[in-house]
């Protein structure tokens, strides 16, 4: 299942919820992003605002909700929710949870869906930093190789250069 | 003859440009994502400024993740972006 809103999520009441619909799995695995209180030059972040595509986000889940069925077959359920808008440092910006038998597909499937949305999920951050006590600037994120998973990198690299 | 073509920009190529979204009429010519690219830069500075360096830029052509090669027509939605930064 997927979501995209503007409103927090609930953990426990997701986690609860999902695994209510798969009372004999062993093992359900979660993931949670935040939004941190510094930049990575350690200034402190007022506010992050997240812009999406709405249509090709709702698109890309659902693709890699196939992907990820495909790849771990005996995968019970997922579920993803992305939140949008302006965000709060401390506050979560995106939940995966999986369901499965055995705890490993559990894990592998999680990480999986994660490492997709850092790559391929159309939402982009926008940080408001406070530069000083009168002075806050706003700024797009990068995407960082440090991000993704070492081979992924390599391949988006590569993707890049096909003009 | 002219046809026209729905045309998003997101993050700081919206901004760079001023616009989130655009119809245009493209002339016949453009027929792929590498020439529509060159068709815009010469629409404004912000367009010229912010298509300058294609490998910062990423296209979907009807909401699918493509290159630039990949054909666009007139009923099309091309998306341009950078790198995603969600998650």
């Amino acid at each position: 299942m997927i979501r995209i809103q503007k409103d927090d999520f609930d953990i426990s009441a997701e986690v609860a919820n999902l695994s209510a619909k798969h009372a004999d799995s062993g093992g359900v695995v979660t993931f949670v992003g935040l939004v941190r209180d510094k930049t990575d030059e350690g200034l402190p972040i007022a506010a992050m605002v997240l812009e999406h595509y709405p249509g090709m986000a709702e698109r890309q889940f659902s693709l890699f909700e196939t992907e990820v069925h495909r790849l771990w077959p005996a995968l019970r359920d997922t579920l993803i929710v992305h939140r949008v808008g302006r965000l709060y440092p401390g506050e979560h910006i995106v939940l995966v949870i999986t369901v499965a038998l055995h705890r490993y597909i559990a894990f592998e499937s999680c990480q999986f869906l994660i490492d997709r949305i850092k790559i391929d999920a159309p939402f982009w951050k926008r940080e408001e930093i406070i530069f000083s006590e009168s002075k806050t600037i706003s700024r797009w994120v990068k995407q960082k190789s440090s991000e993704l998973p070492p081979s992924m990198s390599r391949q988006l690299s590569m993707n890049t250069r096909k003009i | 003859m002219k046809t026209t073509m729905r045309i998003l920009y997101f993050a700081w190529l919206s901004t760079e440009i001023g616009l989130s979204e655009e119809n245009v009429l493209v002339p016949t010519w453009v027929d792929n994502v590498t020439k529509l690219l060159a068709w815009l830069k010469t629409r404004t500075p912000g367009h010229e400024s912010a298509l300058s360096d294609l490998s910062a830029i990423q296209v979907a052509v009807n909401q699918v993740h493509t290159c630039f090669n990949h054909p666009v027509t007139s009923v099309d939605e091309v998306a341009f972006f950078p790198p995603v930064t969600g998650g």
